[in-house]
């Protein structure tokens, strides 16, 4: 049983086919990358797999259990969650409120227990608490805990976004474009983070422009152009994939270190 | 059979009048995605600006004339002064409709007060200006004949000024896209603006013909044809001007009919029925289109 | 562009570290002050002006948990006022019940008509919402006047009496009526704080910074826009059954237009949106001003529209509603379990204030 297995899914929108026949998988454990020009469906592929959009065909399993037709609150509670691909944090909420909101799924006392502050409260509203303060120490935030989250420089709110899917308690983290705006020294933080993140048993499913972070960070690669999937294999096969190159001339195209 | 069929002749002429109003509400929301709250009170005001100008010894029409300036003027100044501003700072949607909420209560207020115009009611000049016709057993008033056709030929104007006109050019391509329409050298503050005009017109024109039916003005009255013109608005969905246009006939029939069967109780709530009704099943009315957003 | 930069010696940080740090001293000297009114032979009208201007704080926290936490704008609160005082009266005076039950029936069929126009609010929001709101307002407004078998129509209800407990009547004069909205003011203000600093109020306010998120991070947002108007329709219930008690013992559908919901929407808006000492400041602003400029009776309700207007121009967030420079406030056991892993944050009590500071990454 594959740990994510997405097969022949087309999302159509209207006219527009936004995703035609995709199949992919991700192993438990993997840094897997989805990389292609713009437009080329990439995000569309994560608004399927998190429940935005209802998939017009195809099917997708995680861990075993159907995701089609499930709400994107079921699938957090399956163990996916995202970032986006602009920060869509809580401005006006604190840091630590931010990634609160990630443990929320996972928190079990309920409207009551907080009324009443009874003892399952005092106890889980502990742990979680702790819980988030851990993750902002291990992502670099922790000075940041109090402060407003609309307040924080861009790469700080792109790492807040990925502490508060951390809270989730996922098991698979699908993150989009993390690596946008950073400059190479916030981008080596990165690809040090997302690889630590892999060594604590998070597994990854990266949308990436930035080639450098993609080459050095994946296990797999996955390309898509228009929609479809023109290529697959791991970083040295696609670098040397005559599709690939000719999917990107005319767009973006950075070297990638080896 | 009788009986039902004068429903349909009063719902027709009263929900021609609605989709004048309507329309006000449709195209500040094409424009600005933005319910303008006030625009029931420019009704009103409409109604007791041709009392106030028939109270000063003006002729009905001159008054009616008036009144049709005065209230396009005042809704353009609702939008320059109040909601332009807001857009400039980007301010949360929120700020927007508190402030429509604020204007529809300063002006409703305003009319109420003592050495104004008093809360009380009014009697206002009648549109029966020629009789009634009799048909069997039926009798249609003339104020509802002149409501009714009044209302299509400003409808079908107001059509034809957005759909062959290069005003009109303008305020769709600042609908569909107000970067782009500023890109392309149009002024779309004026735009809205002229669009805040005609509906604040079209308001008064609705107020006049409305009034001239009842005969009666009260300052409140804003609030309650507001409610039903917006769920017009919306029946038809909302930023589609012939959808107004349907939504007024279908508030304005339902209401009559409901009136007729069901007793006068329950007139009023009818439109807010309604509206919860196309609201849970089809937000965005009988023609409006759904938009994509990108996630 | 956000304003919560908040340098460490600005004056707002200065004075809301200050009043924390000595909060249980300010609470038990309001405390006294506020119980002590009753006590210090104030006049009819003193007493009536610091009664209503708890009830709106009430009604203002009330209202604050639909707008200011979960950023539903509701125009038809007056709806919910009206169904408490109603509910609570016509236990009274056609069953016969004591004030007490009566209060608590209404606020809860006040909660139970909140939960119906929730529903709606899984499908809409935004003006759409506020719009529905507005048209329940009106039809409560219309039940009340039209179901004259049950609610007396436009005559209204007469000789609803006063509470009493163990003998005791609570009147205007003995300072009672004031003690009652004083300890559910008081009350509610407890409630709402606890609500906000727990997974329900982060939800709340997940919601209306972007709902969207919110679902994507796993909220039932459904669920909790229902409550949201579950909680603020039975605060307001329960205001309104005071209400009704209060208003010599006569309630009538006029006391309950378009007007007061718009009176209670702006003790919100102008006080301060989300914060408890918003509504404090909003309800004595908006009690206080017509009685200090009485010769503007009449256009008491203009400049309210007026308000209303220059606030969201000028100061969006109202009057009081600044954001807060104090810390998260953890609980004592989050506390005691921080301490115990050396995470406890003392010495980052303060939001950073600008550009990109130094840290460490990958603590283990």
């Amino acid at each position: 049983m594959k740990f994510l297995r997405v097969k022949n899914i087309t999302m159509q929108f209207g006219g527009l086919l936004a995703v035609d026949n995709l199949s992919f998988h991700v192993d438990k454990g993997e840094i897997v990358s989805l990389i292609g020009p713009n437009g080329a469906g990439k995000t569309t592929v994560f608004n399927v797999l998190t429940g935005v959009y209802k998939v017009t065909a195809g099917s997708m399993e995680f861990k075993g259990e159907k995701l089609e037709g499930k709400t994107p609150q079921e699938i957090v509670a399956l163990g996916i969650s995202r970032t986006f691909q602009n920060p869509r944090l809580f401005p006006k909420m604190r840091v630590i409120e931010n990634v609160l909101i990630g443990t929320h799924i996972r928190t079990k006392y309920n409207f009551f227990d907080g009324l009443l502050r009874t003892k399952r409260f005092q106890y889980e509203e502990a742990e979680k608490t702790v819980r988030a303060i851990k993750i902002l120490e291990s992502i670099g935030l922790y000075e940041y805990m109090n402060s407003y989250a609309g307040s924080l420089p861009y790469g700080a709110q792109r790492k807040l976004e990925i502490a508060r899917a951390m809270a989730t308690d996922a098991e698979l983290l699908l993150l989009d474009e993390p690596a946008a705006g950073m400059n190479p020294t916030e981008t080596e933080e990165l690809l040090r983070f997302i690889r630590e993140l892999r060594d604590r048993g998070f597994t990854i499913l990266l949308i990436e422009h930035d080639m450098k972070v993609v080459m050095n960070i994946s296990d797999r690669i996955y390309v898509l152009d228009h929609g479809k999937l023109i290529a697959h294999g791991t970083p040295n096969e696609i670098v040397n994939n005559q599709r690939v190159i000719e999917a990107y001339l005319g767009g973006e195209r950075k070297h990638a270190k080896n | 059979m009788e009986a039902f069929l004068v429903a349909i002749i009063n719902g027709l002429a009263l929900g021609m009048a609605y989709a004048l109003i309507a329309v006000g509400y449709s195209m500040v929301f094409g424009v600005l995605r933005l319910i303008n709250f006030s625009h029931g009170t420019i009704y009103a005001f409409g109604a007791y600006m041709v009392y106030f100008f028939v109270s000063l010894k003006f002729g009905l029409f001159p008054a009616i004339l008036l009144s049709i300036i005065s209230s396009g003027l005042l809704a353009l100044l609702i939008d320059k002064v109040a909601l332009e501003p807001l857009r400039k700072k980007e301010s949360i949607p929120i700020a927007t409709l508190i402030t429509t909420v604020g204007v529809s209560f300063i002006i409703q207020n305003f009319l109420s007060i003592e050495y104004i115009f008093t809360s009380e009611k009014k009697g206002f000049p009648s549109l029966n200006l020629f009789g009634s016709i009799i048909i069997g057993n039926i009798t249609i008033q003339s104020s509802q004949i002149i409501m009714f056709f009044v209302a299509i030929v400003l409808l079908a104007i107001l059509t034809f000024l957005v759909n062959k006109t290069k005003l009109g050019l303008a305020m769709r391509a600042t609908e569909q896209n107000i970067k782009a329409a500023k890109l392309m050298g149009i002024d779309v503050n004026s735009v809205i603006s002229f669009t805040f005009f005609i509906g604040g017109a079209s308001a008064a024109i609705a107020g006049a013909l409305i009034s001239g039916y009842y005969q009666i003005i009260s300052p409140t009255m804003g609030s309650l044809i507001g409610l039903k013109a917006f769920s017009a608005a919306v029946v038809g969905g909302i930023g589609v001007l012939y959808g107004s246009v349907v939504g007024g006939l279908v508030v304005g029939v339902s209401e009559c009919i409901a009136a007729q069967y069901l007793g006068s109780n329950v007139r009023d709530p009818m439109a807010f029925v309604i509206l919860i009704i196309i609201l849970l099943i089809k937000p965005t009315g009988l023609f409006g289109k759904k938009g994509i957003s990108k996630v | 562009m956000n304003k919560t930069n908040i340098g460490k010696n600005s004056l707002l940080y200065n004075l809301e570290h200050f009043f924390d740090r000595y909060k249980v001293i300010f609470a038990v000297v309001f405390g006294i002050a506020a119980f002590s009114v009753p006590f210090l032979g104030l006049s009819r009208v003193t007493l009536r002006l610091l009664t209503m201007i708890s009830l709106y704080t009430m009604l203002g926290m009330g209202l604050n948990v639909l707008i200011g936490y979960t950023g539903q704008v509701s125009l038809g609160h007056a709806g919910f006022y009206a169904i408490g005082a109603y509910v609570c009266a016509l236990l009274q005076v056609d069953a016969g019940w004591s004030f007490w039950p009566a209060l608590l029936a209404g606020g809860i069929f006040s909660a139970f008509v909140g939960f119906l126009l929730g529903l709606p609010s899984m499908r809409l929001s935004g003006t759409y919402l506020s719009i529905v709101t507005l048209g329940f307002g009106e039809v409560v407004l219309m039940i009340l006047k039209q179901w004259e078998s049950v609610t007396y129509g436009n005559y209204g209800i007469r000789n609803i009496p006063k509470p009493k407990l163990f003998g005791f009547t609570f009147d205007l004069q003995n300072g009672g009526f004031y003690i009652i909205i004083l300890v559910l003011t008081i009350l509610t203000g407890i409630f709402c704080t606890l609500i906000r600093n727990s997974k329900t109020g982060r939800a709340f306010l997940a919601i209306k910074e972007d709902e969207f998120a919110a679902i994507m991070m796993g909220i039932n947002t459904s669920k909790y826009k229902i409550l949201a108007f579950v909680i603020s329709a039975f605060i307001t219930g329960i205001a309104g059954g005071f209400y009704s008690v209060i208003n010599n013992g006569y309630i009538e559908p006029t006391n309950f237009t378009f007007n007061i919901s718009v009176l209670m929407l702006s003790v919100v808006i102008v006080g301060g949106l989300g914060t408890i000492r918003g509504m404090v400041c909003g309800a004595a602003l908006l009690i206080l001003f017509p009685e200090v400029f009485r010769f503007l009776q009449q256009w008491r309700f203009v400049i309210y529209g007026v308000l209303l207007v220059l606030m969201m121009q000028f100061r969006p967030q109202g009057i009081l509603g600044w954001q807060s420079t104090l810390p998260y406030r953890l609980t004592k056991q989050t506390r005691k379990e921080l301490e115990k892993l050396n995470l406890l944050p003392d010495e980052v009590k303060t939001p950073k204030a600008q550009g990109r500071g130094e840290y460490e990454i990958f603590k283990g």
